[in-house]
Order: structure tokens, then C-alpha cells, then sequence
């Protein structure tokens, strides 16, 4: 169970993030969304640690990562897999080692013992045949898949997903979240993913928080979405034409 | 100065990361023999091109501007060689390599920062700085030195071939002045100098690139900072060393 207690955090005296508390449980998909620029990229960087918040506590079971040591954060890391918006694959490295990245640093495996995770984190992940390919030869849902085989490698109890659909056609998209849920309820693991795509909210998001100028301003289920009453969430949520003849019908 | 002040304390703080214990010996030795190739054996070629010609060059000048017939020409050997192991093999080639493999480190490491490989590395509980960072500073701090003796030996090379090609002065009235008043101590203190500049132009170079921001445009000045500073910082830390070596 991840916890954050009222974060704060400012760029230049500028707020980003305002008074935000949240919990999200293991077993399950949480979606944050909002806007361009709302804040959640910077929520979620917050809550694994990558920016340090003004003010706040972000609770990992019982660790509190606001008051860990270095040493103790890199530890807490171990257990955290994130997959980055633009995949952030490493270029210098191949398929196969950018999933052996984290075995090569934390685990004593052998060779074989590691080429036996990368190929099953792989064909987790549906890719196969691609050990050898660098990452600007594969077409970026593939990298997207990649990411998320390295994020699994080391059995992640909690797993960051920013953004994992920007710029994939909607058939790649829905892809790429079952595939998330599927290893979240797989694995037991706490999953936070950070998204706009209001297809992902209705497709995966067993809980959805939603991020207004800094301010968590709306917080339920998927379901609850079409039909809440805050005005920021309907503006977001109906924002297309599409969006809008669809709300017709509910 | 506000600025300057900050970027020598986020500096210090980024050296303090790279300056630990590396998480895997192996891997560091591993990277250590990938950045030794990429810095350092790369440069071979385009040190050797500059030395051959330089070394030339200064044998010429010095040659035409040697008329005095009372000046023994076995002194235009002695001056070459002077000039080749007191300035030009450390401190010319450290502003070349700052150029080559300063703009190298900066814009591959700031392509990482702006693509969240770094992030990706941090998350993992890799120290991002003592991976990328500290097998570049190694490497560069302990071969750099043998890049000075290749430089300083083919500019006596260079030196010699134009001798024997124009006639300027008799090949053996060269090697006589290369073998004139010959001080070992100067070699000393130009490895040394070339291992400071080493240092001085691997860790600018990544701590530009590691904290760089704003896309591709960002990359571009990150890696024109990282040649600037560290051109700037050879030449100052040329004078300090000269002062308190020799």
C-alpha cells in the first residue's frame, strides 16, 4: 500500500502540487488524470521519490520515503518498477540487456539464470525474437513493452507508469493496459499509472484521482466518472464531440 | 556570482555521488574498459594527426627565427623538444580533447537526462552518477597521461621527418638538441598536468550534461558550457600547476 499525506511541492515559489492525499492499494490499477501541466507527471515523481515534495509524508507500507536515508531509498527502489513516458530505454544497450540492467546490478544470478528471466519477462510482455534489437529499431508500443519487462524484472512490489499510452494507436493502447492489469492482479502488485487517455480510465482504472491545477479535486471509480458533478472533471472528461454524445446516452 | 557559487556547490554535490563505492566492481571494470576505448584510444588518431603537424611546425619557426649564426642549430631540436613536452602535449592537447570528448560525455549524458534514462537508472536504486561518471573521470585521469607521451613522441617524430624532408638544420644536429640539457622531471610534470586536465574535462563535461534541461536545444548548450568551462579551467589550473611544480 502506497499513502501520501497532504504533499506539497513548488517549482520557482510556483505551486504544482497542492494539499494532496491519497492511498492506493495492491491488487489494483489507480489512475491519476488531468490536464497537460495539472501536475500529474509531477505527483507521480513525487511519489516515487525522483522530486523531494515541500511538505508532506508518502508512506510505502510502513516506510516513510520522506524520512529515509539514502541507503534505505535505494533499498525501497529496488522494490519499485516505473515505466517512463517515452519508454527510457537505455540506447546503449540491446533488448536483452536493458532487462538485465537491474539483475546486473542487485541479483547474484548466473548468466543463464538472468537469460532465463529476460526471456520470460519478454514473452510476459508478449515480445519475443527481439533479444538482440537495439531500442531505436523497435516501433514504440514494442518499447513501451519493453519498458515494462524491464519495470517486472525484479518482481516490483509497486509499479509507475507515466503516461504508458501517449503517442500509440488505440488498439496498441488497449494492448498496453491489459497488459498492466493483467500483471498488477497477476503479481499483487500496487500500480499507479498516470494518464489522459479517458479510454485507459474506463478500460483498467479500478480507482481514478483526478488532478486539477495542482489540487486533487475528484477522487472514485471508473464508473463514477461519467457521472460526477464536479465541472473541472466533466470539462476534462467530455471534452471531445465524441465525449459529449457519449454522456447524451448515460 | 550568486550563479557561479551554486554551480560549485551542485558540483561538489554531484562528485560527492560519483565518488562511491561503485554497487559492482565488475561492472565498473566493465564500463572502465568501454570508456577507456571511446575517450581515450579514439583520440589516438586525430592527437597523432595534430602532433605530427605541430611538431613540425615548431621545428620550422623556430629554425627561421633562429638566424643568429652564433646560435648553435642543435637548438632548434632543444626547442621543440621543450615546447612539445612543457606546453603543447598536455595543455594544447587537453583543449583538443576537451573539444572532442568534452562535447562527447556532455551530449551523451544530457541525451540521457532529457530521455528519463537517468530517471530510469535512479528509480532502479542505480547511482546514475557513479555508473556513467566515474569510469569516464578513470579513465580519462589514468591514460590520459599515456596520450601526452604518444603526442610528445610523434611531434618529435614530426619534428625529425621535416628535417630530413627540407634540411633545414642536419638530422643529427637534431637529435643532439633533442638529447641537449634532456630533464626527465619535465615528462613528470606534463603527465601530471594532462591527468589534472583529464579529470578537469571528463567531470565538467558530465556534470553539464547531467543537469540538463530543455530538449535537444538544452543538449546543444550543455555541451557548449561543458567545452567553454572546461578550456577555461585548463588554462587556469595550467598556470596554478606551473607555479607549484616546476
Amino acid at each position: 500500500m502506497i499513502k501520501a499525506n497532504h504533499l506539497y511541492k513548488s517549482f520557482d515559489g510556483k505551486p504544482v502540487l497542492s494539499d494532496i492525499s491519497i492511498e492506493y492499494k495492491p491488487g489494483e490499477c489507480s489512475l491519476i488524470i488531468g490536464a497537460s501541466g495539472s501536475g500529474k507527471t509531477v505527483l507521480l515523481k513525487t511519489l516515487v521519490g525522483l522530486y523531494k515534495p515541500d511538505g508532506g509524508e508518502i508512506w510505502y507500507e510502513n516506510k516513510l520515503l520522506t524520512a529515509l536515508d539514502s541507503k534505505s531509498k535505494k533499498e525501497l527502489h529496488k522494490e519499485i518498477g516505473m515505466l517512463f513516458q517515452g519508454s527510457a530505454l537505455f540506447d546503449f544497450a540491446t533488448v536483452e540487456e536493458n532487462v538485465m540492467f537491474p539483475m546486473n546490478f542487485f541479483t547474484d544470478w548466473s548468466l543463464e539464470q538472468k537469460m532465463e528471466r529476460v526471456n520470460f519477462c519478454l514473452k510476459r510482455v508478449n515480445l519475443e525474437n527481439v533479444n538482440k534489437k537495439m531500442p531505436s529499431e523497435l516501433s514504440g508500443g514494442m518499447q513501451k513493452r519493453v519498458g515494462i519487462a524491464r519495470a517486472i524484472a525484479l518482481n516490483p512490489k509497486y509499479l509507475f507508469c507515466d503516461e504508458p499510452n501517449s503517442g500509440l494507436d488505440p488498439s496498441t493502447s488497449i494492448l498496453i493496459d491489459n497488459l498492466i492489469r493483467e500483471i498488477t492482479q497477476e503479481y499483487g502488485i500496487t500500480t499507479v499509472i498516470n494518464t489522459h487517455d479517458m479510454n485507459s480510465v474506463l478500460e483498467i482504472g479500478d480507482k481514478v484521482g483526478f488532478i486539477y491545477s495542482g489540487k486533487l479535486l475528484w477522487e472514485g471509480s471508473s464508473r463514477d466518472i461519467l457521472k460526477s458533478e464536479c465541472r473541472e472533471l466533466n470539462d476534462f472528461v467530455f471534452a471531445s464531440k465524441m465525449a459529449k454524445l457519449l454522456k447524451s446516452y448515460v | 556570482m550568486k550563479k557561479s557559487l551554486q554551480l560549485i556547490g551542485e558540483y561538489y554535490l554531484l562528485m560527492r555521488q560519483v565518488f562511491q563505492k561503485p554497487d559492482k566492481g565488475r561492472i565498473f571494470w566493465k564500463q572502465y574498459a568501454v570508456e577507456s576505448q571511446k575517450l581515450i584510444l579514439d583520440s589516438i588518431p586525430i592527437i597523432g594527426i595534430i602532433s605530427l603537424f605541430i611538431g613540425a611546425v615548431i621545428v620550422i619557426q623556430t629554425a627561421n627565427n633562429m638566424g643568429n649564426p652564433f646560435i648553435p642549430k642543435m637548438y632548434v631540436g632543444y626547442m621543440a623538444r621543450e615546447c612539445l613536452v612543457l606546453e603543447f602535449c598536455s595543455t594544447m592537447i587537453a583543449l583538443v580533447l576537451a573539444g572532442k570528448i568534452g562535447s562527447n560525455i556532455a551530449s551523451e549524458i544530457g541525451s540521457m537526462r532529457i530521455t528519463e534514462q537517468i530517471d530510469a537508472m535512479d528509480m532502479m536504486g542505480v547511482n546514475s552518477a557513479n555508473y556513467l561518471i566515474l569510469p569516464k573521470i578513470a579513465a580519462s585521469v589514468t591514460l590520459s597521461p599515456f596520450l601526452m607521451l604518444i603526442s610528445f613522441f610523434l611531434g618529435l617524430i614530426g619534428g625529425a621527418a621535416i628535417v630530413i624532408f627540407t634540411g633545414i638544420i642536419t638530422y643529427s644536429q637534431y637529435i643532439d638538441g633533442l638529447q641537449f640539457a634532456f630533464k626527465v622531471f619535465y615528462i613528470y610534470y606534463s603527465m601530471i598536468k594532462m591527468a589534472v586536465f583529464g579529470f578537469l574535462i571528463t567531470s565538467v563535461a558530465a556534470f553539464f550534461g547531467y543537469y540538463a534541461t530543455g530538449g535537444s536545444l538544452g543538449v546543444g548548450r550543455s555541451s557548449t558550457k561543458a567545452i567553454v568551462v572546461s578550456s577555461v579551467l585548463i588554462l587556469i589550473f595550467d598556470l596554478v600547476l606551473t607555479e607549484l611544480i616546476l
